[in-house]
């Protein structure tokens, strides 16, 4: 038997940890070097993804039912249990595979130009200097993939659990990287140090929330059916004892369910959905190629992934009609439009994306949550290229321009023309225009949930309402897009200053986007409706564990009307932005038209006041402040432990009071009554003793004598006695 | 002629023991106390065999007084051996065989 790709795809994750371990240990001093070295790291990791992947391609559809799955190590043996560290490759791992690479190795070389920065030096000359955390950087984001890497191959669920939770922590690292000590003489302000912090500890403790769930989830799964190797617990025999056995307390509700919304919970907190979405638009503190990788590509696609993978618990939930799949596909929905709305009002230039990013996260969710698994996924696969595209080519913008603020930009396309060709390309893959990617994809969701709403089932009530709502966000998307681009790269400069200074990017920054741009371009040919090439990968053969089959997407009437009218919601959205924003561009100090909305624009401008209501609000200055329900539970739990401090300690500290003014007395008692009888018994001893040992003289003589006193008195005795 | 009566015996008895009692305790030399403790018990011998003769009956059938009498004798001669061994050994490490310097066993 011949050596396969997918033999060696363990090495695949293991590469880029490679490649942090050495920067750390080794090559921190040396910028270049570290660089180079994560860029190899994650180069090779590539080249093996692609090996695995098309060996899977030419595997065919069989592999999903009929997965590579190696576990070649004992984690831990535990009784019955055992835990083992393997990978399993089945097509959506290794298309993620595929994506996940090739958009990492993307964004290294990006970053390699992105973390160096042109100033000018005390004699006016211009001089290029790396962030003082150059080599840093490429070891967090080495980790990061490699955790991602090891996320996406997986073969049990615990694995997954950590690497999923090793993302979490490079996230806090990499959102919070330029609130470092010091950081001021590097052009960073306080203000901006504050913003970094406060970013960071708010994504690490709203996504905890969802992970402590997850893994609540993930314990009860266990405890359910005693193995987490996706291979066991995604067998008939587990999944129907999940769906008839019932956790204790809950009767009624069968642990399949239950797992299932634990499971979910843990998306919502990673993909940043309703209502745990507050931490990801904070989290544009960090560098924009962390922003392009992290909060776009690949750590909030963990999420949906997540779903994807535990897909199998979640066709069995809604076979037995538990509310689980009704769950996903409701969060996914509201939060496209949600956050769609909310991208509409910003004025950053990343936070447009990051909202966008959310928006976008929620179609793919709710197509989960319908059934639409192979549009879903595919969703996942071309979103992740054209939205590290926007985020790159925005990072560019900020690269040349210095500010994150669209209100200052204005007529860049003339001084960054491949920066914004490339962005113009995302944009039109996000809007969803034909032949782009995000069409393909996102309208295929359209179309699975317009099928499925137009059933005349009865159960057809909430794909309708999904599609409804999930046709109002391409709608917006459309529009806010459009005002991103025509804000930044259309119309007059709004600040000589900032226009003045504007230049190109260099090639290592927009050679990545134009390779990103082509994927953007082309990705979404695979799966179009003549081609069917990621249907016939992914779902032709079934989904791993799930017996259902699926329906080959077919180029009906429906299907066409469905395209046309999200088409024709895209381009109304463009349209709308082009009379607002393109006809008579925006000039400086003028109000944003938008704004006309009056009491929606405060609203969406508020973020729907979700950071004041239970958030955390982050301030330009630094500052930051808890939302209402934060407080309230900050108060609730202060409140505790005043009663704690008071009150439970107070009569613990009273019994010990008590307890040991009875040990005092008995003391006395001890000290001096029976130590003192026992004392007066030696002394009394002692002097008697010190009395009578004189007569002990040594002298032989003396006890003769004394034993002749002795005779001589027992004799007087006798003759006393016998006179009488 | 009378026989002589037995206090004569017990009389030269006593007088014998209180010339030994006197020498054991009135005595610094370690001889001369031995010498007064073999006194002492040359004047018991002498009661015993008195008694003997004078209350046991007929001598012929019953020696229980001579007999005793022997076995305090062989006691004198071991008990003078030892006493002159421990005085031959207390004189060689102390130089004096007077009792009065040899009061080590005290409290």
């Amino acid at each position: 038997m011949q050596l396969q790709f997918v033999d060696l795809a363990f090495l695949i994750p293991i590469l880029p940890f490679l490649a942090f371990a050495a920067i750390v240990l080794f090559t921190r001093r040396n910028h270049k070097l570290s660089a180079q070295l994560a860029i190899g790291a994650i180069a090779v990791a590539m080249a093996l993804s692609y090996g695995v992947f098309f060996e899977a391609l030419a595997r065919g559809a069989s592999l999903g039912k009929e997965p590579f799955h190696y576990t070649p190590l004992v984690w831990y043996d535990y009784g019955n249990a055992k835990f083992s560290m393997g990978w399993l490759i089945d097509p959506l791992a290794a298309v993620m595979l595929f994506m996940v690479t090739t958009v990492c190795l993307m964004i290294f070389i990006y970053s390699a130009g992105y973390m160096r920065e042109k100033i000018a030096d005390e004699r006016g000359h211009s001089v290029e200097i790396d962030d003082p955390r150059y080599s840093r950087f490429f070891a967090y984001i080495s980790l990061f993939t490699a955790a991602m890497l090891t996320l996406v191959m997986s073969s049990n669920l615990l694995q997954f659990f950590a690497a999923w939770e090793v993302m979490g922590f490079c996230s806090y690292a990499l959102i919070g990287f330029w609130s470092f000590r010091g950081a001021r003489e590097h052009h960073i302000d306080d203000a901006q140090v504050g913003r970094a912090r406060a970013a960071a500890l708010k994504a690490f403790l709203t996504t905890r929330v969802g992970d402590v769930l997850f893994m609540s989830g993930m314990i009860f799964l266990f405890i359910a059916t005693g193995d987490l190797d996706f291979k066991t617990i995604f067998t008939p025999d587990k999944l129907n004892l999940l769906a008839t056995a019932q956790p204790f307390p809950l009767a009624g509700v069968p642990w399949v369910t239950l797992i299932a919304l634990l499971i979910l919970a843990g998306t919502i907190g990673k993909s940043a959905q309703f209502p745990l979405h507050i931490w990801l638009p904070d989290a544009m503190e960090g560098p924009t190629p962390v922003s392009a990788l992290i909060h776009a590509a690949t750590m909030v696609a963990a999420g949906v992934y997540l779903i994807a993978r535990t897909y199998p618990i979640f066709v069995k939930a809604s076979e037995i009609g538990g509310p689980a799949m009704q769950a996903v596909a409701i969060v996914g929905a509201f939060t496209a439009l949600f956050a769609a709305t909310m991208g509409l009002a910003q004025d950053d230039i990343k936070r447009v994306l990051a909202y966008s990013t959310i928006s976008q996260l929620g179609y793919m969710i709710a197509a989960l949550g319908i059934g639409a698994f192979v549009a879903g996924s595919f969703h996942l696969v071309t979103h992740a290229f054209f939205k590290a595209l926007l985020f790159l080519g925005a990072g560019s913008v900020i690269h040349a321009v210095g500010t994150n603020n669209m209100m200052l930009m204005g007529g860049l396309r003339k001084k960054l023309p491949i920066t914004s060709l490339t962005f113009m390309i995302g944009a039109l893959a996000l809007m969803g225009i034909p032949p782009f990617a995000g069409f393909w994809s996102k309208d295929e969701i359209l179309g699975d949930a317009l099928r499925q709403g137009l059933a005349g089932k009865p159960e057809s009530t909430l794909p309708l309402i999904v599609w409804g709502l999930l046709i109002s966000a391409a709608f917006l998307t459309a529009l806010y897009t459009a005002r991103q681009i025509f804000l930044s790269f259309f119309g007059q400069p709004r600040d000589e200053h900032v226009y003045e200074h504007a230049h190109e990017s260099p090639p290592v920054m927009w050679f990545p986007l134009v390779v990103l741009a082509i994927f953007a371009t082309l990705i979404g040919l695979w799966n179009a409706p003549f081609f069917n090439g990621f249907f016939n990968f992914v779902g032709a053969g079934g989904i791993f564990g799930v017996e259902r089959e699926f329906e080959r997407g077919v180029f009906d009437q429906l299907a066409l009307v469905s395209a046309l009218i999200s088409v024709g919601a895209a381009l109304a959205g463009i349209f709308i932005g082009w009379l607002l924003y393109g006809w008579h561009p925006l000039r400086a100090g003028q109000r944003d038209p938008l704004a006309r909305l009056g009491f929606f624009w405060t609203l969406f401008r508020n973020k729907y006041y979700a950071d004041e209501l239970y958030g955390y609000s982050i301030y330009a200055d630094g500052s930051g402040r808890a939302g209402a329900f934060i407080r309230f539970v900050v108060g609730l739990a202060s409140f505790a432990f005043t009663f704690d401090r008071r009150i439970i300690d107070g009569l613990v500290n009273l019994g010990g009071a008590i307890g040991r003014g009875f040990a005092r007395l008995g003391n006395f008692f001890d000290h001096y009554i029976v130590d003192g009888l026992i004392g007066a018994i030696a002394d009394v001893t002692g002097e008697t003793a010190g009395g009578l040992r004189l007569v002990q003289s040594g002298k032989v003589q003396g006890y003769l004598l004394l034993a002749l006193l002795g005779a001589t008195i027992f004799a007087l005795i006798y003759i006393a006695k016998s006179l009488t | 002629m009378p026989p002589i009566p037995i206090s004569f015996y017990l009389i030269l008895a006593a007088a014998l023991f209180c010339i030994g009692l006197y020498g054991a305790l009135a005595r610094r030399n370690a001889v001369a106390i031995l010498m007064g403790i073999e006194l002492m018990l040359n004047a018991v011998n002498i009661n015993l065999v008195a008694f003997w003769r004078y209350i046991s009956g007929d001598p012929a059938k019953n020696q229980t007084g001579i007999v005793f009498a022997l076995i305090v004798i062989t006691l004198a001669a071991a008990e003078a051996a030892i006493g002159l061994a421990l005085i031959i050994a207390v004189y060689r490490s102390r130089d004096t065989v007077n009792v009065e310097d040899v009061d080590l066993l005290k409290w």
